[in-house]
């Protein structure tokens, strides 16, 4: 069975410097230490933190980012092995601990290719260009005559020499400065498909997920914490729960006031998980419900509803709306309202602690194993390198994982009970306890001249922050919440942004796309609108809205070109042949949006049959810039429409009395197979910086859906899910 | 003491007879490869065969497998290993963590419809939610596995 392996923080790594966030080369050190090293026999040549060759010739490559489905496992190790020329049947991937000497870890906001790949290269180039160097010295040959392929080292003569035999001389040289990249044309894997290192474990259901990690004498832990955010423990009685067999202890825990600090509750210590459930659920707890048991999401909606209907803080201010506005030859003007979503990766949150003196090892499916360290040294009051934080695979993630609360209460146990604890959630604890994507409302008003053309464009928008999570009291959108809104890539003269006043009542997190999903629905609907009452086509209406070729000024690094994205939305109408006649009672809808620097358009065919809404076909184009692994990205890709579709037909979290009032997949739906339509994805050939993948798919399919619906019904849905139209 | 056949292994073990089958195969005996997803038989993660039937470990008192076969994805079975292969050719899985019980439930149909359609399918795997999306792929891969199985006879 292949757990994943990590590489102990005690195996001591010689770096000669960790700029932030970057990574630096080291030399000629073990990675691992001989408890782990399976080959110790082997003599190693570790030219950086993320290769070692051993002298059998077997290569080990680390991967630094979580693996929750993203592919990054195979994606990071395979541009290693490119550049290094290394037969990819001989790698083996090894998964990083939370440390800062690999630079950022943070699996999410989509961007592990886009931070890693040219770092990523030059792991491989300078491992390869070692190995050059190490045959030239071993034939006494110039290096200029020596080159490799596929874990070998050719000589112009003709004579080779395998990587492994070169392990002792390779790990004698310098590490040099500046190293050779491959030209794009040589590449081997990248932008080929490479299937999952890891799918054999998975079909085979030996991966081990944080949920499947064992320790000896583990005890299992479930908490019942307060259905409403931030509330405390009045009292308990523990009788009943006591009483149920396998259950050994129940004890309080406090809350840990921190961003990704533990809820706090009452814990029931068990033999097996279904024991401490059990003993959950015999608990009986009076609760202090606290400040937020007035959240009512009906009541909620309203309010932040009434803040967009008036003037809110500008945000940007183009043009003269008001001018447009009165110039106007027709107005449209629509609201938008969003619930609240729960991630629900199929995993629960859970994770293994074992607090041992003032050390601790974590066994977590995380996406963030550094911020992770530093809430357990925080909680123990101790040294980072006392803290091993270990990554198993993650069963989903979607920005829920990147919150570490469920691995700090696993700690705060382990140390109370003086013994190796896992903590499981149940699916009920996940879906009522969650950092929920935030609820939204949003007003949109624009100006239409006799032609047909957008004149002015007003978006206002009210929903509580992520700031909030790390600054209590926030009621306003942050600045990166913001600029989805204000980055609109339309060519409309006078545009104005404001956001409206909306305190946070729950923990509000990251969710697969965040803050594009209220705007990529909003701006894609409304752009669609504003087609038919200009009584023209869709497509046409929307290229043009886009309007001329030209960079758009961000405050971004990257900034957006409005050529890549007219052409991923002509892509996707070429491919799903837009404009053909399609079935009776059948539509197309299109949506196209611009979000972690990747251009992505989908036209969605559905049908309306007796108020019974079916999607069919999603023809998506992706312009990612330079890519890594196409199977991932298609994967991704048809993943990230049926999370979209989720969204649209189900996603709905509301709350009474400061309550979550879903509980389970019954009340909190998703797609399944039999609403599952056929994806087609083309990936736009690039040779600009690599972008996004995981998230970008996402927020074009619930408004192209919409869309699609009106051109069948003539009905607009401003507000989701659909289900609560009987459509689905 | 109840005894079970998990992958024609026989296991005794000392539980509750009320405790659900999936927790006295995770955390008693120690096959994790079927998963926790929900507890209410909602989602399919936990899927087992038996005695060749599809049922959801989580809702199934431990007392109702007694001197019944189980099967998990850790067991053998032509179908399974079969579905295994194409799975992976198809490279079937984003995060993993639910196509156990895909694979379970993709058994349990090809073990009784040799040649399904697509709404056959769906028919069958209605019960099993990925939450990565996979499903496109899940059903490519049931077909590829029949189109191996008419190769091989």
């Amino acid at each position: 069975m292949r757990i994943i392996k990590n590489i102990s923080r005690r195996s001591f790594v010689k770096t000669i410097g960790i700029a932030s966030g970057g990574l630096i080369l080291g030399c000629n050190t073990n990675l691992f230490s001989d408890k782990e090293d399976k080959n110790k026999n082997l003599t190693n040549f570790n030219p950086n933190l993320f290769v070692q060759l051993n002298s059998d010739g077997s290569l080990i490559l680390i991967a630094s980012r979580s693996e929750m489905g993203n592919g990054v496992r195979t994606s990071l190790t395979s541009v290693i092995a490119d550049e290094m020329e290394a037969d990819w049947n001989r790698v083996t991937v090894q998964q990083a601990v939370g440390d800062a000497k690999y630079g950022d870890q943070n699996t999410d906001g989509s961007r592990s290719i886009r931070y890693l790949y040219e770092t990523m290269r030059q792991m491989g180039a300078t491992a390869k260009a070692m190995l050059i160097t190490a045959a030239a010295k071993k034939w006494q040959v110039p290096e200029s005559e020596c080159s490799a392929e596929n874990h070998f080292i050719i000589h112009s003569s003709g004579k080779k020499i395998g990587y492994g035999d070169l392990v002792e001389i390779a790990k004698t040289l310098e590490v040099p400065k500046d190293v050779k990249l491959k030209s794009p044309e040589d590449f081997k894997y990248i932008g080929k498909s490479l299937r999952s290192v890891d799918v054999a474990d998975y079909v085979q259901g030996k991966a081990t997920f944080g949920l499947d990690k064992r320790l000896p004498n583990m005890k299992f832990v479930a908490i019942a914490r307060c259905p409403v955010t931030f509330g405390s423990v009045k009292s308990f009685d523990k009788t009943e729960a006591l009483k149920i067999a396998g259950v050994q202890d129940v004890i309080e825990i406090p809350r840990i006031e921190r961003p990704f600090g533990a809820l706090g509750g009452v814990a029931v210590v068990a033999s097996n998980t279904w024991a401490a459930f059990k003993g959950k659920e015999a608990l009986k707890i009076e609760w202090n419900y606290g400040d937020n048991s007035d959240y009512d999401s009906e009541k909620y909606m309203n309010e932040i509803t009434a803040n967009v209907h008036k003037q809110g803080k500008v945000a940007k201010d183009v043009g003269n709306i008001n001018k447009a506005f009165k110039n106007a030859h027709k107005i449209i003007e629509s609201t938008f309202q969003l619930p609240h979503l729960s991630h629900a990766p199929m995993e629960v949150p859970n994770a293994v602690a074992w607090v041992q003196g003032d050390s601790c090892e974590v066994w977590a499916p995380t996406q963030a194993p550094q911020t992770t360290r530093k809430e357990v040294v925080n909680y123990l009051k101790t040294e980072e390198e006392k803290v091993t934080i270990n990554v198993t695979f993650l069963g989903g993630g979607f920005g829920r994982k990147s919150k570490p609360d469920y691995i700090v209460e696993a700690v705060m146990l382990s140390k109370a009970l003086n013994a190796p604890v896992q903590v499981v959630w149940t699916r009920e604890d996940d879906i009522k306890h969650d950092y929920y994507h935030t609820v939204s409302a949003q007003y949109l008003k624009a100006s239409l001249d006799k032609n047909g053309k957008v004149t002015g464009w007003l978006h206002r928008f009210a929903m509580p922050s992520i700031a909030s999570t790390f600054s209590p009291g926030v009621d306003y959108a942050a600045g990166f919440e913001i600029a989805s809104a204000s980055n609109v890539p339309f060519e409309i003269e006078n545009m104005k942004i404001e956001v409206g006043k909306a305190p946070a009542k729950v923990r509000i997190g990251w969710l697969r796309s965040v803050i594009n999903i209220p705007h990529g629905f909003s701006e894609n609907v409304f752009a669609d609108e504003l087609a038919i009452a200009a009584n023209k086509d869709p497509l046409e209406f929307r290229l043009d809205l886009i309007g001329k070729d030209r960079i758009e000024e961000t405050k971004d690094p990257i900034k957006y070109n409005t050529a890549r994205l007219k052409n991923v939305l002509k892509i996707a109408a070429k491919n799903a042949e837009w404009g053909k006649k399609l079935p009776e009672g059948h539509a197309y809808g299109l949506a196209v949006h611009y979000s972690f620097y990747t251009y992505v358009a989908s036209i969605v065919e559905v049908s309306v049959i007796n108020n019974k809404l079916k999607v069919h076909n999603i023809y998506t184009a992706i312009d990612c810039g330079t890519f890594v692994n196409r199977n991932t990205i298609k994967a991704q890709l048809e993943g990230a429409a049926v999370f979209g579709m989720s969204l649209a037909f189900y996603g709905k979290i509301t709350a009474k009395n400061g309550a979550i009032e879903q509980n389970n997949y019954h009340d909190y739906k998703m797609v399944r197979i039999n609403d599952t339509p056929n994806v087609h994805v083309e990936i736009v050939e690039s040779s600009e910086r690599p972008t996004g993948v995981g998230e970008p798919g996402v927020p074009v399919i619930a408004p192209a859906i919409v869309n699609a619906i009106y051109q069948i019904t003539g009905k607009r849905y401003y507000n989701l899910p659909l289900s609560d139209y009987g459509l689905v | 003491m109840i005894k079970l056949t998990i992958n024609n292994k026989k296991y005794n073990i000392d539980v509750e007879p009320d405790m659900p089958l999936l927790w006295a195969i995770r955390d008693i005996i120690g096959l994790t490869g079927t998963k926790y997803g929900c507890g209410e038989g909602l989602c399919g993660s936990c899927k087992v065969l038996l005695d060749n039937s599809p049922v959801q470990s989580c809702v199934i008192p431990v007392s109702a497998a007694i001197g019944k076969e189980i099967l998990t994805i850790e067991g053998n079975s032509k179908n399974l290993q079969l579905l295994q292969k194409s799975w992976m050719e198809l490279n079937v899985p984003q995060c993993g963590f639910c196509q156990p019980g895909q694979l379970i439930a993709a058994t349990a149909l090809l073990d009784k419809n040799e040649n399904p359609t697509d709404k056959d399918i769906e028919e069958e795997m209605i019960g099993n939610i990925c939450r990565c999306g996979t499903y496109q792929r899940i059903k490519n891969a049931i077909h590829r596995t029949v189109e191996l199985k008419n190769q091989q006879s």
